[in-house]
């Protein structure tokens, strides 16, 4: 049987005044059917545009997918034309953003933009039956006073309960995997704390695989079983959550780990930092992508891009040195 | 402990802002951004504000400076009170006070060198020959880190995190004693973000700055503050040593931020961990009584009623206030 998603050496070019740029260089990833797969990096390390490519929605017409392919069940995605690809999407795979209120229509009723998922992918459903499910949805995400909130618009609604919106038109049709590109990023804490519960939940009850793309290890730790890198358009380090944060088998991910400031770290100290910049995509380095930045860098690092090999237990890193991490 | 003196004293400071509307265009409702705010800074340390949108951190930073004009309450710097002083005396007392703020894009003026945008504080505070002013500015680029070929480009040349150090240059070019640091990397990477937060470390141990940190990210804050202040809807819920915030964490709401906080480690699942219900009221209309009654899960009748004062936590513990009716009662279920 063939795997629910699977992304192979997915290259994505985006063509710009200053000519073309290549921002994902070769990614590839599986996602098992209700497992929750994290891709994390920051800005301009390629995690997004690799999401909005999965889903065919690169802005157009600067986005191209120059090559590779996204499998859903052994089914090409990234061939099939596009009123194929629109059944597809909000069907089978579905997707939330950071910021609903763009995502959102902001002239139509909560009611109007649930409705319209079930009107695309399911005309056999009658108008009580949409309402129905609709107003289950509602509930579903956990919006208190969903009758009344179904004939609300976006303005009139918070945050928090834009976002659990948002979740309840992704979900009406119960996507296989839903793709979460930080949705939480732009919520206060303690609200994060609920949508993040919210979507485990939903996932466990409906069955489906999760991507979340964050730029946030805390919120990949919490929620992900396994985790990708991503650095300069490539997945530098891919692997379980658990191995992945116990010890990491690429310079970046542990710079990035040791960075990050915690509640019971030493108050006032120096924090270990990533030194430099993020590569600009059109000067990348001959050899490896970090290498500029790297404090392990050695000779054959700027010879030729690494690989990303197996780095034992199921690991995967883009680092010719991974033995030497500890 | 000996008393210390304190740099900069906030008492009950409050900042309303009317809201108006209607075809008269009346006040019809006001925003109670700040609240009956009070807390000390002393020399050299870090007063850490911590709190959720609309919670007032960043009104308070910008009051305190006096970007607004306070509605009621004193803020005493080195004795006078900023509140209430004009023209040049105010001039006089914000070389001492320094403000960074979120997104240095917005705050640097795009259409100035970098060289001219570090001498104007200079400029407008007329010291220094032109000559040394050019010195002053490449001084402050080698302190914060940026080479000196930076001087004649612009601000959108250069990357958020450089930006950021500009904007910090700028900020302690007249050598101040306190410098309010407004959500200074929330905009970062987090690479980029732990070089800014030791650049700021580290300046402050060169210069013995005194810092009030406002951000929302609490491990953040934690990692930069001596003291930690936690706001909820204009008003401090609790002020204590970061350390002790962190370990003992006496109001609902500190501890409600603690636990929601995604912490790096895959043996925690969000599914555990107790949480927050509900949504962050609106200032202008803030709850009656505690303001935290309505998602607070220990709220009792007396707490939509009886507004509490932030007091000394249980055990006298002076450094460590609280505004909660039941501090006291609720200590046991503190870890």
């Amino acid at each position: 049987m063939p795997k629910l998603l699977e992304v192979r050496d997915l290259r994505v070019r985006f063509d710009g005044e200053a000519g073309p740029v290549r921002v994902v260089r070769g990614v590839s990833f599986d996602l098992e059917r209700g497992a929750t797969l994290g891709i994390v990096g920051e800005s301009g390390s390629g995690k997004s545009v690799t999401s909005l490519a999965v889903m065919r929605l690169l802005p157009k017409p600067a986005g191209v997918i120059e090559g590779g392919s996204v499998l859903l069940e052994g089914r090409d995605l990234s061939a099939l034309p596009p009123d194929e690809m629109a059944k597809v999407r909000g069907n089978r795979i579905s997707m939330i953003f950071q910021e609903p209120m763009t995502a959102l229509n902001p002239v139509h009723t909560v009611r109007r933009q649930i409705a319209e998922s079930y009107e695309l992918h399911h005309p056999e459903m009658s108008a009580a039956q949409v309402a129905a499910a609709s107003l289950q949805m509602l509930r579903d995400v956990g919006i208190p006073d969903p009758v009344k909130r179904l004939d609300e618009y976006p303005h009139q609604l918070s945050g928090g309960m834009r976002q659990r919106v948002m979740i309840s038109i992704a979900l009406a049709c119960r996507p296989d995997v839903l793709i979460a590109d930080e949705p939480t990023t732009a919520l206060d804490v303690t609200i994060q704390a609920q949508i993040l519960k919210l979507i485990k939940r939903l996932q466990r009850e409906y069955g489906m695989a999760v991507l979340f793309i964050t730029h946030d290890l805390g919120v990949i730790a919490e929620l992900c079983d396994d985790v990708a890198v991503m650095y300069a358009g490539q997945i530098v380090e891919r692997g379980s959550a658990k191995d992945i944060y116990a010890s990491p088998k690429h310079p970046y991910t542990r710079g990035l780990l040791d960075s990050i400031p915690r509640l019971d770290s030493k108050r006032k100290t120096l924090l270990k930092t990533i030194e430099g910049m993020v590569p600009d995509f059109n000067s990348l380095p001959v050899g490896c992508a970090f290498g500029n930045r790297c404090g392990m860098v050695v000779d054959a690092c700027k010879a030729a891009p690494p690989p990303l090999e197996p780095a034992g237990s199921g690991r995967l890193s883009r680092c010719l040195r991974w033995k030497d991490l500890a | 402990m000996k008393e210390i003196k304190p740099l900069l004293e906030v008492r009950d400071l409050k900042m309303h802002f009317p809201v108006h509307g209607g075809m008269l265009f009346r006040r019809v409702a006001t925003v109670y951004a700040v609240d009956g705010v009070s807390f000390d800074v002393r020399p050299g340390e870090t007063v850490g504000i911590v709190g959720e949108s609309g919670c007032g951190k960043s009104t308070l930073g910008k009051t305190i400076l006096r970007l607004y004009d306070p509605t009621e309450g004193k803020v005493l710097f080195e004795g006078r009170d900023l509140a209430h002083i004009h023209g040049g005396d105010l001039r006089a007392v914000r070389r001492d006070l320094g403000i960074i703020f979120q997104d240095p894009y917005e705050s640097l003026n795009q259409t100035h060198t970098v060289g001219y945008i570090l001498e104007e504080p200079f400029l407008i505070h007329g010291v220094g020959s032109p000559e040394q002013r050019r010195v002053w500015a490449r001084e402050l680029l080698s302190k914060v880190g940026l080479p000196e070929s930076a001087l004649g480009r612009y601000p959108h040349e250069f990357s958020g995190g450089q930006r950021q150090r500009i904007g910090i240059a700028r900020a302690i070019a007249l050598k101040p004693k306190l410098v309010i640091c407004d959500e200074p990397v929330s905009a970062l990477d987090v690479s980029i973000q732990s070089q800014i937060l030791n650049l700021l470390l580290t300046l402050q141990k060169e210069m013995g700055l005194a810092y009030i940190f406002i951000a929302h990210d609490l491990a953040v804050v934690k990692h930069v503050s001596d003291r930690i202040a936690v706001m909820y809807l204009g008003k401090i819920v609790e002020f204590a040593d970061a350390d002790r915030l962190h370990h003992r964490p006496l109001h609902p709401y500190t501890q409600a931020l603690l636990a929601s906080i995604p912490e790096p480690d895959p043996s925690k699942s969000v599914e555990d961990k107790p949480f927050l219900e509900g949504e962050i009221p609106s200032p202008r209309n803030p709850p009656p009584g505690c303001r935290f009654h309505t998602r607070c899960p220990y709220a009792q009748p007396r707490c939509r009623e009886e507004v509490p004062s932030l007091i000394s936590g249980p055990n006298a513990e002076a450094e460590h206030r609280v505004a909660c009716h039941f501090a006291e009662a609720l200590k046991p279920t503190v870890k």
